[in-house]
């Protein structure tokens, strides 16, 4: 992830490191309700769920469980919000512009609390809760309020006497549903491009990771938000996030998690009232490592692009092509490389990685790594849970694998590392874009014509040359085929949150803003 | 570094009063000093260290190392960029009773003006040109032949940045916001009349961390310091809001020196049309605060009020009666509605166009003279009757003087508006929505206000037709040439061969 920049005294870095940052000890759940016009509601129901820590297996605490009648009061909300003439729709681009920045604030200043709270309820390192998660969404919020003021339409000269000209405006009520791999990162990468661009939103965290979606909420009402501009419904997929894809007074739905329930999303929203769709879905992302890459580069960013967050990354590197002449000498770094993986309780400082996130995916992962073993995959370290009890698994890497296993084919989101053999350039590029996925893949060579060659025929998304997870707040992200529809962040993601209007004025016709004021303030 | 104490309001301000260069403060090099008044009072502030040649010459070395691959300004992250310029907006704000007082009193301009829209016109612009910041993108073009072809946009380089003393404080940020957005590295000369808002600008500057050298400030004259800018081989452009006739001089000693990149923000004599179905108050008020605001000291002066006929009395009648209700003295004292011109070159500049005018025969309705006995005041002056060859008709008068002249066509109008070398602004005053936007499309003025006047916003490109300036202010579709004028981001194209 880009570093954050220490420049202090006149622009010069600081040179004393930074202290580590702490978790916040003992810290109580505050918020466990459904927000809802800037209020904690009970459930209409009166249910509960509970949210687990993973790494404990302990209940946190329990969450007010959303259903359809909570969502639609939270879209009842969202509507009235964004009503002609309300305080939001009223509110000029800049302010709404520098309510993000003032979010982006608050956030800095509760970091320490929501990568506490994200830690608890994810299982992740907490230090990467607070480098990286807590960094992109800072990041990322004051990227986009950047942007509220700079969305312009054009004039445009067509033909017979008339005046033509496009405006953005906002789509309306936007419906957002969140994965628990990122909790708050992809909440906000949902948020903030919808608000820049003025909708109000109804957002579903995952149920697995609610804590710190509620607790954002605090945040956009102590802000200033207008009540009714974000509200937030925990609960579950069937339920909550069925209401939302099919919800008649929803314009658009964001989506973000695994392709089959991606498709469901995608029907409900064609079913209901054609909602607008974004997905951003799951991926089999090839790391394709030429004979002469800087191999030590290539086996750290491999071994990073799959091992990260558990394994659980939309953009998991879990299909790993090198070139015959170096295969082995690949192989054997990077097993050494998952040896030393220190996995743990994600509140240690040494920790790089933490339990998975339930049960459920638990299994799969084990099922998973039992299928490479039995369909002929070597084994080379890991292979199964690390103790009796608990969620964690050992960093596991099988070589000598091919296309036609599972462990090659299906999305594994967990710490298992596939590594493939290949030949020649347009052998590896027909596999690489061999199965349905199509989000991000990455390309490890020194040499200029087989990277653009190879970037420009991967039918990616993304494609990172001699790097991996590359993110920032100013490219556009998203995926090829079934990996998804659409793009996150940069501009083109304002696009799908405005529907730009055509006014055409001739003669006879009425239009034209005419009324303006000196405002300064 | 060089201070002086003063006393304002019953609080200690510090005024800084040297020159600013690599986040220190330097002396002349000459040893020279300018002396900076209060035009309220014709009192002395403070001395200034005088810059020249020698010290822009210093600047410029200093901008170009910041500018130097590799250097922390280069190496900076673009979203750092526009952290930094929101530090510097948040500093601002901390620090905006200051600058408001030392805008006024050194500027002659109202306090309530300084603090509300000056001083809120310049958090707004930084904030504004923070958020450009990451977003200036290139493109990949699909071309003829198997090449892999890419743009970028870069910043320009060493940007030299010449600002005027109407609005010392919002023009200084409208210049270097935009262009430390991109990257580049400025030296800046404000105007003498009015350094000391710029130079305590320096000092937040440096509080913000922005890199030693990223900015610059000289303080000095035109004839020294400015032209030290526009003929310097080593400065890549060069910004100038000020008179269209030393904006000639400006560019062409950019053609004779290294083809520097210019844009400029020259006068105007802005016209202002009152159709008879206009909603008259509405239209009385926009024209009486577009040409009197600031003692009429504005670029977008509504100096050439044309009113139709059949409302012209009526027009005259209230216009007169608005321009009576001044209260002029200190521009720091509350209630005070009207402050001095800025020295005595504008001031009897002013009084002579004003005697002009009553010579060549217009109706003087009210006003017409000095006012006071110390500073530089001048009364609000109405005439009317005014026609079309008469010099206060034709000459950028920056005074306290409105001149209204009569139409019958609006064919006629819009011929007798554009009939004039500047082309800054414009406004419009109708209810009927074809002559709206048939009027709007015929005027040549870079921009067109309906049925409201003055009114300027960082989102929006400023700028002027004919000889009212080249190239446009903010609002970064300009800057990034996105219409094809580039003016503080070049654009790079870069081929590679694909395989």
């Amino acid at each position: 992830m880009a570093t954050t920049n220490g420049a202090v005294e006149n622009g010069q870095p600081d040179k004393k490191a930074p202290a580590l940052p702490r978790p916040v000890r003992n810290l109580e759940v505050q918020f466990t309700k459904i927000f809802i016009n800037n209020e904690w509601n009970e459930s209409k129901s009166g249910k509960k769920f509970a949210t687990y820590n993973p790494s404990t297996l302990e209940k946190i605490c329990e969450i007010e469980e959303g259903d359809k009648a909570d969502v639609d009061k939270a879209v009842e909300a969202a509507q009235a919000a964004f009503q002609r003439g309300s305080p939001w729709r009223r509110l000029d681009a800049p302010s709404r512009g520098r309510l993000l920045q003032q979010l982006a604030d608050l956030v800095e200043r509760d970091r320490a609390i929501l990568a506490t709270l994200e830690t608890m309820d994810t299982g992740k390192p907490f230090l990467h809760a607070f480098f990286i998660d807590l960094e992109g969404c800072i990041k990322t919020l004051r990227y986009f309020a950047g942007w509220a003021d700079k969305i312009q339409g054009r004039t445009i000269p067509t033909d017979d006497n008339v005046v033509c000209f496009t405006r953005h405006e906002p789509i309306g009520v936007c419906g957002a549903i969140t994965p628990w791999n990122f909790p708050l990162l992809m909440l906000v990468w949902k948020l903030a491009p919808a608000l820049c661009c003025g909708n109000t939103v109804v957002l579903k965290p995952a149920e697995q990771t609610p804590l710190t979606a509620l607790y954002l909420g605090s945040l956009i009402k102590e802000v200033g938000f207008p009540p009714g501009v974000v509200n937030i419904v925990p609960g579950f997929g069937p339920t909550v996030g069925a209401a939302i894809s099919s919800h008649p007074q929803i314009n658009k739905i964001a989506f973000t998690g695994s392709t089959e329930v991606g498709k469901l999303v995608k029907e409900a929203a064609s079913h209901s009232n054609l909602k607008r769709v974004t997905l951003e879905l799951g991926g089999k992302n090839p790391c394709i490592v030429c004979a002469d890459a800087d191999l030590s580069l290539a086996v750290e960013c491999a071994h990073q692009g799959v091992f990260f967050n558990q394994g659980q990354c939309c953009t998991a590197a879990s299909r790993v092509f090198v070139e015959e002449q170096v295969y082995d000498e690949f192989v054997r770094r990077s097993v050494e490389y998952a040896k030393k993986r220190p996995v743990g309780d994600p509140f240690d400082v040494r920790t790089e990685q933490g339990p998975q996130i339930d049960q459920k995916q638990f299994d799969k992962i084990l099922d998973l790594i039992e299928s490479g073993k039995k369909e002929g995959a070597k084994l080379e370290c890991g292979g199964s849970a690390l103790e009796d009890r608990g969620l964690f698994i050992k960093p596991t890497v099988f070589s000598e694998v091919t296309d036609t296993m599972r462990i090659a084919k299906e999305e594994i989101f967990g710490p298992v590392q596939p590594i493939l053999k290949f030949k020649n350039i347009e052998e590896v590029i027909k596999r690489a874009n061999s199965l349905e996925y199509g989000l991000t893949a990455a390309v490890f060579t020194k040499n200029l014509d087989k990277a653009l060659k190879l970037a420009s025929a991967l039918e990616s998304g993304t494609v990172w040359i001699n790097c991996y997870n590359a993110i920032y707040a100013q490219a556009p992200f998203g995926g090829f085929k079934m990996s998804g529809n659409g793009r996150e962040l940069a501009v083109l993601c304002l696009l799908q949150v405005t529907l730009p209007v055509s006014e055409k004025v001739g003669t006879g016709l009425f239009y034209l803003y005419v009324y303006s004021l000196i405002h300064w303030l | 570094f060089k201070y002086t104490q003063y006393k304002y309001l019953n609080q200690q301000c510090i005024i800084l009063r040297a020159i600013f260069i690599n986040n220190e403060w330097h002396s002349s090099v000459s040893g020279k000093k300018f002396p900076v008044f209060n035009p309220a009072t014709e009192e002395k502030l403070c001395e200034v260290e005088e810059g020249d040649k020698e010290d822009v010459d210093k600047a410029v070395k200093a901008a170009r190392q910041a500018f130097q691959i590799g250097s922390p300004w280069r190496t900076m992250d673009a979203s750092e960029r526009g952290r930094l310029i929101n530090k510097l907006a948040d500093l601002m704000e901390r620090d905006r009773l200051l600058l408001a007082t030392m805008e006024a009193m050194n500027g002659g301009k109202i306090f309530s003006n300084a603090y509300l829209m000056d001083l809120g016109g310049c958090i707004k612009t930084l904030r504004y040109c923070a958020g450009w910041a990451d977003k200036i993108q290139g493109r990949t073009i699909p071309m003829d032949g198997n090449f892999f072809t890419y743009t970028r946009s870069e910043p320009v380089g060493v940007c030299g940045q010449i600002i005027p003393w109407n609005f010392p404080l919002l023009m200084f940020l409208w210049k270097i916001g935009p262009a430390l957005s991109c990257g580049n590295t400025v030296v800046v000369k404000p105007a003498e009349q009015t350094p000391l808002t710029a130079l305590h600008m320096g000092s937040l500057i440096k509080e913000a961390g922005f890199p030693p050298g990223v900015v610059n400030i000289v303080p000095g004259y035109g004839p020294t310091a400015g032209a030290a800018i526009s003929s310097h081989m080593d400065v890549d452009k060069v910004a100038f809001t000020g008179s269209t006739e030393v904006g000639k001089l400006i560019k062409e000693a950019a053609g004779k020196s290294n083809l520097k990149r210019v844009s400029l923000e020259l006068g105007g004599k802005s016209p202002c049309i009152v159709f008879a179905d206009a909603d008259l108050d509405n239209a009385v008020e926009f024209a009486h605060q577009g040409v009197f605001y600031h003692q009429g000291q504005c670029c977008i002066a509504a100096s050439r009020l044309f009113v139709e006929e059949s409302i012209y009395d009526e027009f005259v009648r209230r216009s007169v009666e608005r321009a009576k209700k001044y209260v002029l003295g200190n521009p720091l004292t509350p209630g005070v509605s009207q402050g001095p011109q800025i020295d005595k070159e504008q001031y009897e500049k002013i009084l002579d166009l004003i005697e002009s005018g009553k010579k060549e025969g217009a109706k003087l309705e009210c006003g017409g003279g000095p006012w006071g006995n110390k500073g530089y005041f001048i009364q609000p002056t109405v005439f009317s009757d005014v026609t079309d060859e008469m010099r206060i008709a034709k000459e950028e008068i920056f005074g306290p003087v409105q001149q209204i002249m009569k139409f019958k066509s609006l064919d006629d109008v819009i011929k007798r508006a554009n009939n004039t070398f500047y082309g800054l602004s414009a406004g419009i005053f109708t209810n009927d929505i074809d002559k709206a936007i048939t009027v709007s499309s015929a005027l040549q003025s870079g921009t067109v206000w309906v049925n409201c006047y003055s009114v300027v916003s960082a989102q929006c490109p400023f700028g002027g037709f004919k000889m009212s300036g080249n190239g446009r202010e903010l609002e970064f579709a300009w800057l990034v040439g996105n219409y094809g004028g580039s003016m503080i981001s070049e654009l790079n194209r870069i081929q590679t061969r694909k395989a």
